[in-house]
């Protein structure tokens, strides 16, 4: 393999057992901090993320997940400045933290929102790259895979001569499980799955330290998807970079991620290793979106689902956002905004006044944390099993 | 699986004032749109009660409106009868733009004229943008036979020369000059042809979108996918052409009026007051070595005023159109205060950072 200092990138957070503390013990790569995002000005914005904190450690793979509208994929663009105008960001700090140079000596932590276009554009693609939805309109539909990729390393590796360009290229392809001869086709000639691969291929051409994945896999069958989740995964541990993974699917991040923060009505309302919000969420939402799905086993029960639409961002309820779907609200859920608060203890937090004080949670809500009580379920040996192959 | 659909019991009410005005119905923000609207509004009003308001018929010669000045060389002390010139009177009370050198007065001439410029101006535009329409998006869509003859038949329009088309043809109908319909038809046919050629090629871009081939599929007829799915996304595009013809229009009744091929107000048949042929009357006497700049410099105003009307108004007209260029609710002035650009670089986010928007903290909105 060709990649420079890839075996060297496993970095120790990727080594650690999932399961384990979302920000103890792991070197921050990207840390984004009181974000704040309105769509338009004035009295008719919408604050469409508001106050949220999240922090990406270093070759971790972070799931974010939510409903459709709920500010996932805001709150990802507007950290690194790619949101659409009319988006505003207004307030916060997203703090990138390179890896230390090869001396020992730390490197120097970039803010994003402070940064200029100069600074923006030697991070961009180099260390953060993102992966789109629609491969389709990211890829030039006039030119092949081969010419997309020799115009990208001729830029930014500009010591590379055009055979070695044109390996590089081909190991690139490998990696994602493409066949090197591919990079003769165009992308109109190609399935939405090994489109979907190019465009990965191409996010890791220049070997980042964070990717972005804004719903990659949401436009391909789930048989695609699994394998090139999988394939991305195998790479995440070969070459070490870390991932904010956006989806809807909350199922395919219990499988695929570190850790989990969901999300709802652009606020951050649970935080939690993968396995421990999968079988133990604390949250009323949390607990709606997981039983949306139903179990390949066991007994056959009624879907609940969640009742209710999600609401007007620029007319929110009082208090928790959430309360006019959730079964358990009590009085306070209707006055006070709930914070993102840790649980007591446990590492895992969570915004709801139902564990909070000395409020009474219902028992769908109180199940016991694997990450506490028995360190590795059934589920989580199983994806690390996936991994460690 | 049966999703409980419950309906909520607190529904939330639309956002008050914000959601209270239709989007089409607010007034524009830009200041080119207002100054535009503004110039266009004045010159359609005159148009429209200018012929009441006009203190005097344009026609109406009055022999004290002007200064009677001896011929050099003739009147008394001499054996030749005494012979008088004209001179136009300057502005005055009784003459706001003073009088021409034929004893009528300008600002009667000028109100009256902009009646027939201003309705030939849209008539115009409007014969013009309709068969633009009915040839261009109908050569894109249908494609084949009948985009090579429509085709054919726009380039040839494009190919000859506009005005000494137009020339002929004024020339060839004697009766042009008398109607403003005849007129607006002439000009029409020579100026349809560019926007034709505009709106094809956008057609030929949208026929094969999905939405359109979905409309095909689901057996929508030509005529409504035409109408329905394919022309409102020619509007911008309708509208700009629209606007542009209006001001080729002017431009070119102005010219053939100058050049004396739309009738004279006084001949008969009597042709239309308008500033082409104020300006014709004016070159043919000599004003400007006169020094009469209030015979002539009025109508050339007028002239330039409503094509920056109307180019201000095509400026703007994006910005009505294309909900994307629209920064919503951004004024120029609070985009400035904010230290902003108000079409944000793509890429580069703008990061207004306020002091009140921690509303994290226990805020109590109470319902």
């Amino acid at each position: 393999m060709s990649l420079p200092g890839a075996s060297a990138m496993t970095s120790p957070g990727s080594l650690a057992a999932p399961g384990a503390a979302p920000d103890r013990g792991v070197d921050p790569v990207l840390e984004i901090r009181g974000l704040c995002v309105d769509y338009g000005f004035g009295d008719d914005a919408a604050h469409a993320v508001a106050d949220c904190d999240l922090t990406l450690g270093r070759g971790r793979v972070l799931g974010l997940a939510g409903e459709s509208g709920s500010g996932k994929s805001t709150l990802a663009m507007a950290a690194i400045r790619l949101l659409r105008s009319p988006g505003v960001i207004t307030g916060g700090e997203v703090l990138f933290h390179p890896r230390p140079a090869s001396d020992g000596e730390p490197a120097t932590t970039l803010d994003l929102l402070a940064a200029g276009e100069q600074e923006l554009r030697a991070i961009r693609w180099s260390e953060i790259a993102i992966v789109l939805q629609s491969a389709l309109n990211a890829l030039n539909p006039v030119s092949t895979i081969g010419a997309q990729f020799d115009e990208l390393l001729a830029t930014h590796r500009p010591g590379l001569g055009r055979a070695s360009r044109r390996d590089r290229a081909g190991d690139l392809l490998e990696l994602v499980g493409m066949t090197p001869d591919r990079l003769r086709s165009y992308p109109h000639e190609m399935s939405g799955g090994m489109r979907q691969r190019a465009m990965i291929a191409m996010a890791l051409a220049l070997d980042p330290q964070v990717m972005i994945l804004d719903e990659p896999t949401t436009a391909l069958d789930v048989v695609t998807q699994r394998e090139i989740l999988e394939e991305l995964m195998g790479l995440r541990d070969r070459l070490g970079f870390a991932a904010l993974f956006i989806t809807h699917d909350l199922s395919l991040l219990v499988e695929f991620a570190d850790d989990i923060a969901v999300m709802y009505a652009g606020r951050l309302m649970e935080r939690a290793p993968a396995a421990s919000l999968f079988r133990s969420p604390r949250l009323p939402y949390t607990y709606g979106l997981l039983h949306c799905f139903p179990p390949m086993h066991g007994e056959r029960h009624r879907m609940d689902g969640i009742p209710g639409s999600p609401p007007d961002l620029r007319d929110l309820p009082p208090g928790c956002a959430f309360h006019p779907r959730c079964q358990w609200a009590i009085p306070r859920c209707r006055q006070d905004v709930p914070k993102l608060e840790p649980l007591t203890g446990s590492h895992r937090e969570v915004a709801c006044w139902l564990h909070r004080d000395n409020a009474t949670a219902p028992p769908e809500l109180m199940r016991p944390d694997p990450a506490v009580a028995q360190p590795r379920t059934a589920a989580v040996s199983d994806t690390s099993a996936e991994r460690a192959v | 699986m049966a999703l409980n659909t419950t309906i909520l019991s607190e529904p939330n009410p639309p956002a008050g004032a914000a959601a209270g005005t239709p989007r089409a119905l607010r007034l524009p923000r830009s200041p080119k749109v207002i100054a535009g609207l503004v110039i266009l509004v004045v010159f359609a009003v005159v148009a429209v009660i200018g012929a009441w308001i006009a203190p005097y018929s344009p026609n109406l010669t009055n022999e004290s409106w002007v200064q009677h000045v001896l011929v050099a060389g003739t009147g008394p002390g001499t054996h030749i009868k005494a012979d008088y010139y004209p001179l136009p009177l300057p502005p005055s009370g009784a003459h706001w733009l003073g009088t021409t050198v034929f004893a009528q007065d300008v600002w009667s001439q000028l109100l009256v004229s902009t009646q027939a410029t201003v309705a030939v101006g849209l008539l115009a535009a409007a014969i013009s943008t309709a068969l633009s329409i009915i040839v261009g998006v109908t050569a894109g869509y249908l494609g084949g036979g009948a985009d090579e003859g429509l085709s054919l038949v726009g380039n040839v329009f494009l190919a000859i020369p506009g005005l000494p088309l137009l020339i002929v043809l004024a020339d060839y109908v004697p009766a042009a000059g008398t109607s403003i319909f005849l007129v607006s038809l002439i000009i029409a046919i020579t100026a349809w042809a560019y926007s034709s050629r505009v709106l094809r090629a956008q057609t030929l871009s949208l026929r094969n979108r999905d939405f359109v081939e979905a409309a095909r599929v689901s057996g929508e007829g030509r005529v409504r996918i035409i109408i329905v799915e394919i022309l409102p996304n020619l509007i911008p595009i309708v509208a700009a052409s629209f606007l542009f013809t209006t001001l080729y229009a002017i431009g070119a009744y102005v010219a053939i009026s100058f050049l004396g091929l739309a009738g004279s107000p006084t001949s008969s048949p009597p042709g239309l007051w308008n500033w082409g042929y104020m300006l014709r009357e004016t070159f043919a006497n000599d004003a400007v070595r006169g020094g009469w700049w209030w015979w002539w410099a009025p109508p050339g105003l007028c002239i330039a005023l409503l094509g920056t009307g109307l180019a201000l108004l095509n400026f703007g007209i994006d910005e009505f159109v294309n909900p994307r260029l629209r920064v919503a609710g951004l004024s120029r002035k609070a985009a400035r205060r904010l230290g902003i650009s108000r079409r944000p670089k793509l890429g580069l986010t703008p990061v207004v950072r306020r002091n009140v928007i921690n509303v994290t903290s226990a805020e109590s909105r109470t319902p």
